[in-house]
């Protein structure tokens, strides 16, 4: 399942005095099976990144190809590429508004055609693997908190079981258990079924352990696309544009200006910790 | 400032007819005592109550049982809610809800306008909530093109203008950026350092946490730990049970430690570690 995009431009409000480019000449090869980081200031253009990869958004300049068809062709299934690229938005809680929990996760399935047995199967399936209990299937989404809404919304995308499966900002507003449960539960879903994660992310430190490839947008343009590790090597250039480098990263880079032997690169808490026992004999 | 006497609140599920379905129990027996000028956190699991708690402050709701007052006004007589919401303000998790007009000046000049403050003493306020927010050069400009840090700064400029005593934030810095997150982190340290403002700050990330006076610990509707950052984060593994965490640095010190590296209990910052480890 790759998606390529090529020479994406995209403006809002074109042909108005408002008119601002949000993507300028972008573009990206989505192979199978990557877990992808996405990163950028507020406004930089990820979330209309995102919206371009399963036909939301439609690019004023340049072209989409899935699996090698032109995305953009008049013959081409837009709906297949919704299922398939199944997006969870940034607020996804404000896309919950069936009466109950349940009745919202089972909407998209039911909606693209499954049986109802099918159906309910794959969303009692994704709310067990988002964490939601039996206690709150029948309850109403707005009566939750925050993060449980979170769950909710997420798991009604994955009960669609897409292919690539992209996320803007899935953690923002969880607590830190929260969060490390959906991240494993992303990691998990993209090592048994091979799908394809992106994850925008204002979190360095979560793209950080889990992206083993990272993207960096800055008004509109790609800056970065590599490992994280050597993405994180750009510190001055990633806080000029918003963003930062994880707090483990910056500690072994200033243990290193002091002289210590640590490894710089170190992307993670477990790596750190191993890396400064080992330099200074502990 | 604010006093908690064993407050419960429970939210309450009806059908069609009226009949109850369900009741929730949000906040469960909790007392507390906020000092004017103290810079409180609030930490907690999702769903532990602490936007129930938050809301409590400037009467969006009241007690099932037991009392909130807010300078001595008890949040439950109508006739305090007024004053009571003009001392508190609150700050929400998404930036672009909370912007109403089309310039700045006019979003930031909004809440006076509308309690009927003179004009020009409307414009005081805009100047001088402004300058303390930093976005003085943003006066006349539209609120939509603001980064998402710029338009929470705005949102705190607003509340500012209202001259409050005390400003809530619920998860303020959730859609920002690091960037926006620091801008915002700083904006309110200062306030609580330089106006004396009462700080109440909701938050997921615990870096956040590090600079405050107090951090209360909620789950289950109720305050489980409370204490300074330090006495608080060096319950590393309690606080995974309320599925809280601690800051990175201070997970690396504390693991380090268990090793036998020599470092004090509990370091908050990179700062404090590098000062450790250089005066080793
Ligand atoms: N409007 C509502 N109606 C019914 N129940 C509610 C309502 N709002 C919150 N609750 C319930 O009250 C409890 C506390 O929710 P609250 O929103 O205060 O949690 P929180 O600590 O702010 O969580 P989060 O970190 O997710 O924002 C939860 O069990 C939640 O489901
Ligand atoms: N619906 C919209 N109308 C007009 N401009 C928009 C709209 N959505 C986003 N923009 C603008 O496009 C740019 C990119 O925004 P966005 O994709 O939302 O960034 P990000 O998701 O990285 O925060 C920003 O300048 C933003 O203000
Ligand atoms: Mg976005
Ligand atoms: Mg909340």
């Amino acid at each position: 399942m790759s998606l390529i995009l090529d020479k994406i431009n995209y403006y809002y409000s074109k042909g108005t005095a408002f008119e601002s480019k949000a993507l300028k000449n972008i573009s990206l090869t989505i192979p199978d099976g990557e877990f992808i980081g996405l990163i950028g200031h507020t406004g930089s253009g990820k979330s209309t990144l995102i919206q371009h990869m399963n036909g939301l958004i439609r690019a004023d300049s340049g072209s989409i190809y899935y699996n090698g068809q032109d995305i953009y062709d008049k013959d081409f299934k837009m709906t297949e590429l919704r299922r398939k690229v199944g997006l969870v938005f940034q607020y996804p809680e404000h896309q919950l508004f069936e009466a109950t929990v349940i009745k919202d996760v089972l909407f998209g399935p039911t909606n693209m055609g499954m049986d109802k047995l099918k159906a309910e199967l794959a969303a009692y399936g994704a709310l067990k693997a988002v964490g939601i209990g039996e206690d709150l299937i029948d309850a109403s989404p707005f009566e939750l908190s925050g993060g449980q809404k979170r769950r909710v919304a997420i798991a009604g995308v994955l009960a669609m079981s897409p292919e690539i499966l992209i996320l803007d900002e899935p953690t923002a507003g969880l607590d830190p258990a929260g969060r490390t449960e959906i991240l494993r539960l992303l990691k998990k879903i993209h090592e048994d079924n091979g799908i394809t994660v992106i994850l925008v992310s204002h979190s360095m430190e979560d793209v950080a352990e889990y992206a083993e490839r990272l993207i960096v947008i800055d008004d509109g343009e790609i800056k970065y696309d590599d490992e994280p590790r050597k993405v994180f090597t750009h510190i001055d250039e990633l806080r000029k544009t918003g963003l930062e480098i994880p707090e483990c990263t910056e500690l072994v880079g200033r243990l290193a200006d002091l002289g210590l032997k640590v490894d710089r690169s170190c992307l993670t808490v477990d790596e750190a910790v191993a890396s400064i026992l080992q330099s200074t004999g502990y | 400032m604010i006093n908690f006497d064993d407050v419960t609140f429970e939210y309450i599920r009806r059908d069609e007819e009226g009949n109850v379905e369900s009741i929730n129990k949000a906040l469960d027996g909790i007392s507390l005592d906020v000092k004017k000028g103290d810079f409180i956190a609030i930490l907690g699991a999702n769903g532990s109550g602490k936007s129930t708690l938050a809301r409590h402050i400037n009467a969006l709701l009241t007690p099932t049982e037991g009392t909130v007052f807010i300078e001595e006004m008890n949040t439950k007589e109508d006739n305090n809610l007024l004053k009571i919401r003009q001392k508190t303000g609150m700050v929400f998790q998404n930036p672009d809800n909370q912007i109403i007009a089309g310039l700045v000046e006019e979003d930031v000049g909004f809440g006076p306008e509308n309690i009927g403050i003179p004009t020009k003493e409307i414009w005081e306020r805009v100047a001088f909530a402004l300058e303390k927010v930093g976005m003085t050069a943003y006066r006349e400009k539209s609120p939509n093109n603001l980064s998402g840090g710029q338009k929470q700064r705005v949102a705190i400029a607003g509340i500012l203008a209202m001259k409050p005593e005390c400003i809530v934030l619920d998860e303020p810095t959730a859609m920002l950026d690091p960037k926006g997150r620091r801008e915002v982190i700083e904006t309110i340290t200062e306030l609580n350092k330089k106006e004396g403002i009462t700080i109440i700050l909701i938050t997921h990330y615990m870096t956040e946490v590090v600079g405050a006076d107090k951090v209360y610990v909620m789950s289950g509707g109720n305050v489980k730990l409370s204490g300074t950052p330090r006495e608080i984060f060096k319950e590393v593994e309690l606080l995974k049970e309320y599925k809280l965490d601690v800051p990175q640095v201070t997970e690396i010190a504390y693991r380090l430690r268990q090793k036998g590296f020599p470092l004090s209990e509990c370091i908050l910052t990179i700062d404090e570690f590098i000062d450790a480890v250089t005066n080793r």
